[in-house]
């Protein structure tokens, strides 16, 4: 690979707008795994607005290890066989504003580090994509050593912790604006 | 309800107050605000805390991995997806996805979705009392070439209607939904055509400030892409933020692209 000296400028994004609905969904999008299957669990939330107002036309995407903390390279995730782990899955809001996608814990990428799920929020209204994280709640060590939590005063950090429920599953809710706003993050 | 000239007002106030601050030696924008007033839904929708930023770590450094089983080579032909032709003016679409260091983003998925001729998208909400075209859906997806080049033949959608404001129209333009090699170089966006005289008046293009920013969302007619007696040519590029990760030699040369 030759040097490269010019950095070139990227392409501004857009809104998504409001008529991905029926081009960006597909069948089992949101399931990265086949719901009820051994270790799947429910991923589940809402999109709230600045007005706490549940948001019912965004899409989310994730991106993650698999339970053991291994970063997947398989294709497959737009036409799923069922049994293929993919780590990639999208998931548009019903009209309350709530997201669900059956995944499995992501484990740690590496010994002692925060297991956590890559998210980017798109919705009509929103100019541009949103980045942000998705990390488990339970192990606090791992949390309180998290290079990116450590750097957020506690309110701000909660706002990229799921809840564990009763059932196994993770609740994690998106505030894009006000009150419990949701850290999103910049790469650049 | 607001009319035109109530938004132009206010797209202009701001155009003029980012030249001031580019003039008073402020940096080029290169992306939309978040924080757009005249696109109405957007005052609720933005964040108001700055973005936090953070180095990418892990999985953020990776993309998902799309190949052909995932994508029908059929599927970046949106003109024979039903049984006759779709109404309008039949285009090529083509370009290449780089990274922010010009390194073609091979194997990725592209998808596109657009209105039809008329402006009216195969949408329940889409209120638009222009034609639905039996011929035509509107929706694409291609994988990039090792060159990172990708290819759409499509129609020329319209423009249409929208309540943002009295009399609100959207340019003309196609929406690109695009994966780079990082996570985080992901993108949707819009592509439009060049020349559309509603560029200056819709908030959703003008939410990017900056007019060389803009720029790089307008294809060019590209004659050499034309094909005689068949559909107009227009080539576009995609430039993705710039890869945080650490490339092998094999990935630099495009060896990680989809070898199917
Ligand atoms: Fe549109």
């Amino acid at each position: 690979m030759s040097n490269q000296t010019t950095k070139l400028v990227p392409t501004p994004g857009q809104t998504v707008g409001p008529f991905y609905g029926y081009a960006l969904p597909y069948e089992k999008d949101n399931e990265l795994l086949a719901p009820g299957s051994p270790g799947s669990i429910r991923l589940q939330g809402t999109v709230y607005d600045g007005a706490g107002e549940p948001v019912p036309d965004a899409i989310l995407e994730i991106w993650q290890p698999d339970a053991d903390g291994n970063i997947v390279k398989q294709t497959g995730s737009l036409v799923r066989d069922g049994y293929t782990f993919t780590g990639w899955g999208r998931g548009s809001v019903g009209y309350s504003g709530v997201y669900t996608f059956t995944t499995v814990n992501p484990g740690p990428t590496s010994p002692g580090a925060a297991p956590f799920i890559s998210v980017v929020v798109f919705a009509r209204g929103l100019m541009n994509r949103l980045f942000t994280r998705i990390y488990l709640p339970e192990n606090q060590e791992a949390l309180a050593k998290d290079p990116l939590l450590s750097s957020l005063d506690p309110e701000r950090r909660r706002t990229l912790i799921a809840r564990r429920d009763p059932d196994g599953g993770l609740t994690w809710d998106v505030r894009l604006q006000g009150e419990g706003e949701t850290v999103f993050l910049d790469f650049q | 309800m607001e009319t035109q000239q109530d938004l132009s007002a206010e797209i202009n106030a701001i155009g003029d107050a980012y030249a001031r601050a580019v003039k008073d030696g402020a940096p080029a924008e290169t992306q939309p605000r978040l924080d757009y007033a005249p696109y109405r839904s957007s005052i609720l929708r933005h964040p108001t805390k700055s973005l936090h930023h953070a180095d990418p770590e892990t999985i953020e450094l990776y993309s998902p991995a799309f190949g052909h089983q995932d994508v029908h080579a059929l599927e970046a032909d949106l003109t024979i997806q039903h049984n006759g032709e779709p109404q309008g003016e039949r285009i090529i679409v083509a370009g290449k996805v780089l990274d922010g260091d010009g390194r073609p983003v091979a194997g990725q998925l592209v998808e596109i979705w657009q209105a039809n001729a008329s402006g009216r998208y195969i949408h329940k909400r889409d209120q638009h009392p222009a034609p639905l075209d039996p011929n035509f859906t509107g929706v694409g997806r291609c994988i990039t070439g090792p060159d990172g080049s990708y290819k759409f033949t499509t129609i020329k959608p319209g423009a249409y209607p929208w309540k943002n404001h009295v009399n609100a129209w959207r340019p003309a333009h196609i929406h690109f939904s695009m994966f780079g090699t990082d996570f985080t170089q992901r993108i949707v966006t819009q592509m439009y055509f060049p020349g559309d005289q509603l560029f200056p008046l819709d908030p959703i293009y003008q939410s990017i400030v900056d007019q060389d920013a803009r720029d790089r969302l307008v294809a060019t007619y590209d004659h050499e892409l034309t094909q005689p007696e068949w559909a107009l040519g227009y080539n576009w590029d995609i430039v993705l933020t710039g890869s945080k990760r650490t490339w092998t030699e094999n990935e630099a040369l495009g060896a990680a692209g989809d070898e199917e």
